[in-house]
């Protein structure tokens, strides 16, 4: 994985970096590199992880080893250049606040004081709203809309900043089929016309295995990555859950399936591993 | 006096000229910030604020000292320990503020009877906990207005932020917004203006015009600057109109014993909620899934 980008192209370095949350080690020795234009999947069931990596490259986490290197080492604040989408909002469906309103603070929503209305503003926010497909909706409420279009908004509001990664945390978690494909798709286009990166989080890999460059499988707090077909390997898998895991294609679907009568390790949740690659919700 | 003739003699009446200012300040505060208290899903921390308001007016009361400051330093203390205490831990803040809150209304009690027992001033109770806002003292007004206009601005300033932080903590975090330092400071600007409003209209009555126009303007208007523009118009509007009928009511049965006017400012908060209620605005459902099959982007 190493080697394709100089370090000055590198949007995002991970160096063997772990986490301890509340006294546990939530992640180990997790290495990864974020070039320009790819499309990474963060895959892994409940639990593995793949918030805490999201996190980390945000700084809401603090790292306890390992060195984390934004851009570079050219910028220290990542505020602008890293658009988050976080994997749910909890407001009020009554809450004032419109589509075009949550665009608007995707621009500005830190500064102090009150934007002035002007033509150029309005016209960015419609265009905005046009790339992902939901200027139709834009003086809806945001807690009137369903979760793929909400979820459209969200990356409408990280994208008015213009930033050259986009980090997704489960985007497709709770989508029905057609809301999921049409976010995936919506990503593609993006990665492929925008030059953006995406750094998309989700426990299926289904969804996203014809769109990614690369895949990073996260497990029990450790991250194995490259393409698809290096990583989704039994043998691979294994190492990385610490117990036998088989990889079974069906129907052009990826399933992950732990052997029975496997040792229970603790650092991993038979229950959830028995099969990750399920079919819908 | 028939009530035409005191009508007419209203604009120079001092107390009501004291009365528009003060009401129409501590409406224009409360209502403003309530809109952002619904926003936030803290209108339950301004109602717990208004009761131990209700404990610091008392106080103030029976040390003789103005109750403003009796409900801002009570009020302010309170924001304070709330949000010490944790106010994202939502089930035990519940059960927490629910004690505190009865042990302030407790407290609000003793300080009223004594203060009953050692002063001549009979009414102090009403004035507390249901507000005056013809007897307010002239020399008291400046404070009002300095700590509304502070208030006011302090939210007109950080509107943005708070949207943002509403919306999603994470994304204000990650945005560079201090979610924490904006928390307090819009805690301290709730403390502030239900403290005015429990000047105006009563410690126990002052959530009235927290969040009953930020309610109404939440169902007329869609876009947060709009929705604080109704909030103001119906708070300004129902407590001014409130005075007028307040004042007027003094023609009304039992005759030369006025009604009290936060019974006015109440009800005219709570009248064009209920009109809205009766004429529902259609939620356009219907769009979401009508829409998002057409708004499919082609790969």
């Amino acid at each position: 994985m190493a080697g394709a980008f100089t370090p000055a192209e590198e949007l995002v370095r991970l160096d063997q970096v772990s986490v301890r949350l509340d006294g546990r080690e939530v992640l180990r020795s997790v290495s990864l590199v974020i070039g320009p234009g790819e499309f990474i999947g963060l895959i892994g069931p409940n639990g593995a992880g793949k918030t805490t990596i999201i996190r980390a490259i945000l700084g809401l986490v603090p790292i306890s080893r390992g060195s984390l290197v934004i851009e570079g080492g050219t910028r220290r604040r990542r505020d602008r250049s890293f658009g988050y989408v976080p994997q749910k909002l909890v407001i009020d469906p009554d809450a004032p606040l419109r589509v075009r309103d949550v665009v608007s603070l995707g621009l500005d929503g830190h500064r102090l004081g009150f934007p002035l209305p002007s033509r150029a503003r309005r016209e960015l926010i419609r265009e905005t709203l046009a790339s992902v497909g939901a200027d139709r909706y834009a003086d809806a409420r945001i807690g009137e809309l369903s979760g793929g279009e909400q979820q459209r908004v969200l990356i409408a509001h990280a994208l008015i900043a213009r930033p050259r990664l986009l980090l997704l945390d489960e985007p497709l978690a709770n989508l029905d089929l057609r809301s999921e494909q049409s976010v995936v798709s919506l990503l593609a286009r993006l990665v492929r016309e925008q030059r953006i990166s995406v750094l998309i989080s989700a426990h299926d890999m289904n969804p996203l295995v014809p769109v990614m460059d690369r895949i990073v499988y996260v497990a029990g707090g450790r991250a194995a990555s490259g393409r698809a077909e290096e990583v989704v390997r039994s043998d691979v898998l294994t190492e990385l859950y610490g117990h036998h895991v088989d990889v079974i294609r069906v129907h052009d679907r990826i399933l992950v399936v732990a052997s029975p009568g496997v040792e229970e390790h603790t650092t991993t949740q038979p229950a959830e591993l028995s099969v990750i690659g399920r079919a819908g919700a | 006096m028939g009530w035409l003739s005191l009508l007419a003699s209203l604009p120079s009446n001092e107390a009501v000229r004291t009365a528009v200012l003060v009401g129409g300040i501590a409406a224009a505060t409360s209502s403003a910030v309530g809109v952002f208290a619904v926003i936030r899903g803290q209108s339950f921390a301004g109602h717990a604020l208004a009761d131990l308001a209700a404990t610091g007016g008392s106080g103030a009361f029976l040390l003789g000292v103005n109750q403003f400051w009796g409900f801002v330093a009570v009020a302010v203390g309170a924001a304070g320990f709330m949000e010490a205490a944790g106010v994202e831990r939502r089930r035990g803040r519940d059960v927490a503020t629910g004690i505190v809150q009865g042990a302030g209304l407790g407290l609000a009690a003793l300080f009223l009877y004594l203060a009953a027992q050692t002063t001549t001033r009979t009414g102090a109770t009403f004035t507390v906990l249901f507000g005056s806002m013809f007897t307010i003292d002239p020399s008291g007004i400046p404070p009002l207005l300095g700590a509304g206009s502070v208030a006011l601005s302090t939210i007109l300033v950080l509107s943005r932020v708070l949207l943002l932080s509403a919306l999603s903590p994470e994304l204000a975090t990650v945005r560079g917004v201090p979610v924490r330092a904006v928390s307090i400071s819009y805690l301290i600007v709730l403390a502030m203006s239900v403290a005015l409003s429990a000047v105006a209209i009563g410690a126990v009555l002052s959530t009235a015009l927290l969040v009953g126009p930020a309610a109404t303007a939440l169902r007329v208007a869609r876009g947060p600057i709009q929705a604080m523009a109704a909030a103001v118009a119906i708070a300004v509007g129902a407590t001014w109109l409130g005075i007028v009928l307040a004042y007027v009511s003094y023609a009304w049965p039992p005759l030369g014993h006025g009604w009290p006017v936060s019974f006015f400012v109440v009800t005219l908060v709570v009248l064009p909620y209920a009109l809205t209620h009766m004429f529902r605005r259609p939620r356009p459902r219907a769009l979401s899934t009508a829409q998002s099959s057409a708004s499919v982007p082609q790969p």
